[in-house]
C-alpha cells in the first residue's frame, strides 16, 4: 500500500487533489481511498487530505500517519504545521514553491530523506499561466506522477478531464504536463549531480 | 458499474436507482452531499417521476415523508445528529404507524458540545423508535444497504434507518460497484402499501388508542420487529444472488472460528479492525471480529452463536451512555446471558472500549495497544480509548483551584 | 346607496337550512344527501364550535371536489374527539399527523398524489390555533413559501382547549385562560402584539386567504369552494367559539361568533396573492362590551369596579380593525 498525505489551505483544492489522485489510480485498475481531515468550510485554514493506493481492497480508515509521499500545496505551512511528521527515509516530498527548501527553512527536516526524492515545483505559477487562477492542486499531481511513478501522467490527465470540463480541464491538463516535465528534468539533474 | 466516487454520491445514486417518489431534503453536515446529489438527479430529469421537497427543518422533512408514505409513495430523507433529534417526535410517529420510509443517517455526534464529526450517538438515541437500524462497513455496503432497505421496509411495513459514518464514509472517495436500474427494478418491485390514504377507500390513520388496546398495538409492533430478524437475512441472501455480493444481513463474523478474543463493532471502524486482526493473526494470536450490521432488531441469537467459544469479548463502542458506559455492550451481554458455558470453558467476559467519540480517529496503533492489554487480561471493564489524561488533569486542577477561591 | 334585498318569506329566504330554495342555492348542509364527512357519534362537547366548523368546511370541500379529498389533521380537540380507537367519525381518507406538523404532512400527501398523477385528489390540512400559529408555525410558513397545493384550515378557538384551556399565540388580550388567569393588576392575557395568522398568510402572498366564522354558513361554504378553485397554498381561518374555554352557553356558539364579527374584533375578508379582494361588512355594529359580556372568560372585566380601561382598549382594537379593513359602509 502506498500512502500519500497532502497539506494545503482551505480553498486550494487539497481535497480535490486527493480525490483526483484516487481516480487516477482507479483508472489504472487499482484500489484507492481518498479522504480529508474534516472540518467546517473555512478558506485559508490548514487542511490535510489523504490518499491510499493499493492493488488489494483498502480497509483501514485512520489518517495517514506514515506517508510514503507528501505533497505540500502551500509552502507557508512549512513553518506553521509539522508537515513532515511520520515520514520514513524513503519518502517522497513534493513542495509547491519557487524557492529553495533551504530558503524555506526546511532543509533540516528533509535531511534524512533521499535527495532525489525531495522536489519542488512552481505549481502556482504554472496554474496562473495555464488556468488563470492560482489553484495548484491538479498541477502538483503532474509533478507527483513524475516524482513517484505511482500513477502515470495519462491517468492524472484522464482524472482531471473526468472532474473538470472545457477550458478548466484543458488548463489543468496543460499545467500538469508542464509540472511533470519540470519534475522529471530536475529529478534527473539531482540524480546526475 | 464500477466507479471511484464519494460515499455520499454513491448513496445518492443507489437511492435514485430505487425509484423514490418523494424525497425531502434539509441540509446538515455531513449528509448534505447526499441530498444535493439527489437534487441534481431530480432537477435534471434523470430521476423521474419524483417530487423533491426542500423543507424548512428536519422535523418537516420527516413529516413530509410521513404524509407521502401514508399516501402510498416511496419516501426517502436523510439527516444526522441534531437534525435527527429535531425530528424525533416524527421519527417515533413513523415507527409507530409502520410507514416504510427509508432514511440515511450520516452518523454524527450529538451535542452539547456541538461536534460535527462521526460517532454513533445520534442513531443510538433513536434505537427504540421502532425503526430498523442497519450499519454500513464501507461505501459499497452503504449503497447496497439502501437498496435492501427499501425491500425490507416495504415487506415488513416498517421504517428503516441506514447508518453510515459521517465524513469517514460519506466524504471518502472509494471504489463502488453500482448496479443498473434494470437490476434494481428486478430486485425491488413497485411499492404496494398495506394501508393508504385513498378517497375511493377511505380510512382513518392515527387514531388515539387508550389503555384498553395500547399494549396490544405495541406487542404487535414488537412481533413485527422479531419477524425482521428473518426478513433481513432473507433479503441479504436474495441480494447476494441478484448482485453477486455479500452485504447486509444481521452479523458478519471475521476470523472467528478459533478466536479466543473477539472484538465486536459496528460501522467503518471494522475496516481498520480487520487490518489489525490480520496483523495479529500473522503473529499467531487467536483474535477475530464480529461485525454487527443490524442493530435493530438486535440479533441476539446470531450474536450468541458467533461468540461461542470466545474467551473474552471486547465491544468497541462509538457512543457513550453517560454515567453508564456502553450501549452495544449491554446488548451483547444479554445475548450471552442465556448461553450455556462451553464444555471445559466459561461464558466469555465482556469489556467495553469507548472509541472514536466526536470523530476522534481510531488508529491501528491504539487498537494494537488495546488488544495487547485485552489478550493479557489487563483491560478494565470500561476504557476510553486514547483518553487525553493531560486535558483531564488540567481541568481537574482548574476546578480545584476554583473551589478554593 | 346599495340596496340589500331582504326576503321575508321562508320559501325564498337564505336561512341556513332552507330546503325550499332551488338546489343550487341551498347550502351543502341543507342537502339531505350531504357528505357528513365528520359524522355523528364523535365526542365533542355540546355546542362545540370546532365540530360545527369542521363539518361545514370538510363537507364543503368534499362537495367542491366530488369527494376527492384527503384530510390531514393536527393533534387537538378535533382529532381527539373524532378518532377514539377503534372508531372514527371521519368518512374521508384521514391522517392524524402530530401537533406541530400538519402543514408539512399535508405537503407530503400532496407530493405523493402529484408524483402519482392523482391531480384530481385535493389535500386539506387542518388544526386548531395552537397547532397552527404556535407549534405548527414553521411548518405552515414552509408550506406557504413552497406554495404546496394544500388548503389549510385553522379552527381558531383562541387557546389550547384540549389540554385544559391554556393560552396560545391566538388568545386575544384580556382573555382568561389557565395560564393567563384573571388575577392581579393585569388579569387575563396580556396585551401583546397578537399573531394575525390570516395577515401572515397574506404576507406570503399565497393564492387565497380568507377568514370566516361558524355564524355564517353560506359564507364559510362559499370560501371553501372558492379556495378549491385555486391550486397552490391556501389558508382559511375560521373562528370557532368553545363553550368550555370561553365559558359561553353551549347554545350561544353561533351567536357569539356573530358578535365577534359584528363588533369588529374578528374581521371577515378574502384575499388573493396578498391583497384583500372582498370584505364582509358589519351589518349591525355592536360595542365590544356586548360580545365580551356573553363570555365568562371576560367576566373579570365586569367586576366591581369594572375594567373600563381594558374594555376601552379592546374597543380601540375593534375600531382599528373597522377602519383598517373597511368593515362598515360609509353611511354606517
Amino acid at each position: 500500500m502506498f500512502q500519500v498525505r497532502i497539506h494545503g489551505r482551505g480553498g486550494q483544492g487539497v481535497v480535490t487533489a486527493a480525490e483526483l489522485l484516487s481516480i487516477a489510480a482507479f483508472l489504472e485498475g487499482r484500489h484507492a481511498q481518498a479522504f480529508p481531515t474534516f472540518g467546517s468550510e473555512r478558506t485559508g485554514a490548514p487542511v490535510v487530505a489523504f490518499c491510499r493506493i493499493d492493488d488489494r481492497p483498502i480497509r483501514v480508515r485512520e489518517p495517514v500517519a506514515r506517508p510514503d509521499a507528501l505533497i505540500v500545496q502551500d509552502a507557508t505551512l512549512l513553518r506553521a504545521v509539522n508537515v513532515f511528521d511520520g515520514l520514513g527515509p524513503d519518502a517522497y516530498v513534493l513542495v509547491n514553491t519557487t524557492r529553495d527548501l533551504r530558503e524555506l527553512g526546511a532543509a533540516e527536516a528533509v535531511a534524512t530523506l533521499r535527495p532525489e526524492r525531495v522536489r519542488t515545483v512552481p505549481a502556482t505559477a504554472l496554474a496562473r499561466e495555464h488556468l488563470g487562477r492560482p489553484v495548484p492542486n491538479a498541477v502538483l499531481l503532474g509533478g507527483f506522477a513524475a516524482l513517484t511513478g505511482l500513477v502515470s501522467l495519462e491517468s492524472v490527465c484522464a482524472a482531471i478531464r473526468q472532474r473538470f470540463a472545457g477550458r478548466v480541464a484543458d488548463g489543468n491538463v496543460a499545467a500538469a504536463e508542464r509540472a511533470y516535465a519540470y519534475v522529471s528534468a530536475t529529478t534527473k539533474e539531482a540524480i546526475d549531480a | 458499474m464500477l466507479k471511484q466516487t464519494e460515499g455520499s454520491q454513491a448513496v445518492a445514486e443507489a437511492v435514485a436507482l430505487c425509484r423514490p417518489e418523494v424525497i425531502c431534503a434539509y441540509p446538515i453536515s455531513p449528509q448534505t452531499h447526499i441530498v444535493e446529489g439527489l437534487s441534481r438527479l431530480v432537477k435534471s430529469g434523470a430521476l423521474a417521476p419524483c417530487e423533491y421537497v426542500n423543507v424548512e427543518s428536519e422535523f418537516a422533512a420527516m413529516s413530509v415523508a410521513i404524509g407521502a408514505s401514508a399516501a402510498g409513495a416511496r419516501a426517502y430523507t436523510a439527516t444526522s445528529s441534531q437534525g435527527l433529534l429535531y425530528m424525533t417526535e416524527a421519527v417515533y410517529n413513523a415507527g409507530g404507524l409502520g410507514l416504510p420510509i427509508v432514511m440515511t443517517v450520516a452518523n454524527r455526534a450529538l451535542g452539547a458540545p456541538i461536534n460535527i464529526w462521526n460517532d454513533h450517538s445520534d442513531a443510538m438515541s433513536q434505537r427504540d423508535s421502532g425503526w430498523l437500524q442497519l450499519y454500513a462497513e464501507d461505501n459499497q455496503e452503504a449503497a447496497d444497504l439502501h437498496i435492501q432497505a427499501f425491500r425490507i421496509a416495504e415487506e415488513l411495513s416498517l421504517p428503516v434507518m441506514v447508518c453510515m459514518d459521517g465524513f469517514v464514509l460519506t466524504h471518502a472517495y472509494e471504489r463502488v460497484d453500482l448496479p443498473s436500474l434494470r437490476q434494481v427494478d428486478a430486485f425491488l418491485p413497485p411499492h404496494t402499501p398495506s394501508q393508504v390514504l385513498d378517497p375511493d377507500d377511505p380510512v382513518s390513520i392515527g387514531a388515539m388508542v387508550g389503555p384498553e388496546a395500547f399494549t396490544e398495538v405495541r406487542y404487535l409492533a414488537h412481533l413485527r420487529h422479531l419477524r425482521a430478524l428473518e426478513v433481513i437475512p432473507k433479503v441479504a441472501a436474495e441480494f447476494a444472488a441478484a448482485f453477486g455480493r455479500d452485504s447486509g444481513g444481521l452479523v458478519r463474523p471475521y476470523r472467528l472460528d478459533d478466536a479466543e478474543t473477539v472484538i465486536v463493532a459496528m460501522g467503518s471502524v471494522l475496516g481498520t479492525l480487520k487490518d489489525v486482526v490480520d496483523e495479529r493473526r500473522a503473529h499467531g494470536e487467536r483474535v477475530g471480529v464480529l461485525a454487527i450490521t443490524t442493530f435493530r432488531p438486535f440479533p441476539f441469537a446470531a450474536v450468541r452463536r458467533a461468540l461461542r467459544g470466545a474467551r473474552r469479548v471486547v465491544v468497541l463502542e462509538r457512543t457513550l451512555a453517560v454515567g453508564v458506559g456502553g450501549v452495544v455492550t449491554d446488548h451483547v451481554r444479554a445475548a450471552l446471558a442465556d448461553a450455556a458455558p462451553e464444555p471445559g470453558g466459561a461464558v466469555p467476559y465482556l469489556r467495553t472500549v469507548i472509541a472514536g467519540l466526536g470523530g476522534r480517529p481510531v488508529t491501528t496503533a491504539s487498537l494494537h495497544g488495546m488488544l495487547d492489554r485485552a489478550v493479557t487480561d489487563r483491560l478494565d471493564p470500561l476504557t476510553f480509548l486514547d483518553l487525553r489524561h493531560d486535558l483531564i488533569d488540567r481541568e481537574a486542577r482548574r476546578e480545584r483551584a476554583a473551589e478554593r477561591v | 346607496m346599495p340596496v340589500q334585498e331582504i326576503k321575508f318569506y321562508q320559501t325564498g329566504s337564505l336561512v341556513v337550512g332552507n330546503r325550499l330554495l332551488d338546489p343550487e342555492r341551498r347550502t351543502v348542509q341543507a342537502d339531505p344527501g350531504r357528505p357528513n364527512t365528520l359524522t355523528s357519534g364523535h365526542r365533542a362537547c355540546q355546542g362545540c364550535g370546532e365540530a360545527l366548523g369542521a363539518r361545514y368546511a370538510v363537507d364543503a370541500a368534499h362537495r367542491a371536489t366530488g369527494g376527492r379529498i384527503v384530510v390531514v389533521n393536527a393533534t387537538g380537540c378535533l382529532e381527539v374527539f373524532s378518532t377514539p380507537y377503534p372508531e372514527t367519525s371521519w368518512r374521508v381518507a384521514w391522517l392524524h399527523s402530530l401537533f406541530g406538523n400538519a402543514p408539512a404532512v399535508a405537503t407530503g400527501v400532496a407530493a405523493a398524489l402529484k408524483v402519482k398523477g392523482r391531480t384530481d385528489v385535493r389535500v386539506v390540512g387542518q388544526g386548531g390555533d395552537g397547532g397552527t400559529v404556535d407549534i405548527g408555525f414553521a411548518c405552515l410558513s414552509g408550506m406557504f413559501e413552497r406554495n404546496d397545493d394544500v388548503l389549510y384550515i385553522c379552527y381558531d378557538n383562541q387557546a389550547y382547549m384540549n389540554t385544559g384551556v391554556q393560552r396560545s399565540g391566538a388568545t386575544p388580550p384580556a382573555a382568561r385562560t389557565a395560564t393567563t388567569q384573571a388575577v392581579g393588576p393585569e388579569p387575563g392575557n396580556p396585551f401583546g402584539q397578537g399573531k394575525n395568522a390570516a395577515l401572515i398568510a397574506m404576507a406570503h402572498e399565497i393564492p387565497y386567504v380568507a377568514t370566516a366564522t361558524v355564524a355564517d354558513l353560506r359564507d364559510l361554504e362559499y370560501k371553501v369552494h372558492r379556495a378549491m378553485e385555486f391550486r397552490g397554498a391556501r389558508y382559511l381561518h375560521v373562528l370557532v367559539p368553545c363553550p368550555l374555554g370561553w365559558a359561553t352557553a353551549s347554545s350561544d356558539t353561533i351567536r357569539v361568533a356573530r358578535l365577534a364579527k359584528e363588533s369588529g374584533l374578528f374581521p371577515v375578508f378574502e384575499a388573493e396573492h396578498g391583497e384583500i379582494t372582498a370584505v364582509s361588512k358589519i351589518r349591525r355594529k355592536v360595542p365590544v362590551e356586548e360580545y365580551l359580556r356573553a363570555q365568562g372568560r371576560y367576566a373579570h372585566l365586569f367586576g366591581d369596579p369594572p375594567r373600563t380601561d381594558v374594555i376601552a382598549a379592546l374597543q380601540a382594537l375593534a375600531d382599528r380593525n373597522i377602519r383598517r379593513f373597511g368593515l362598515l359602509d360609509e353611511e354606517g
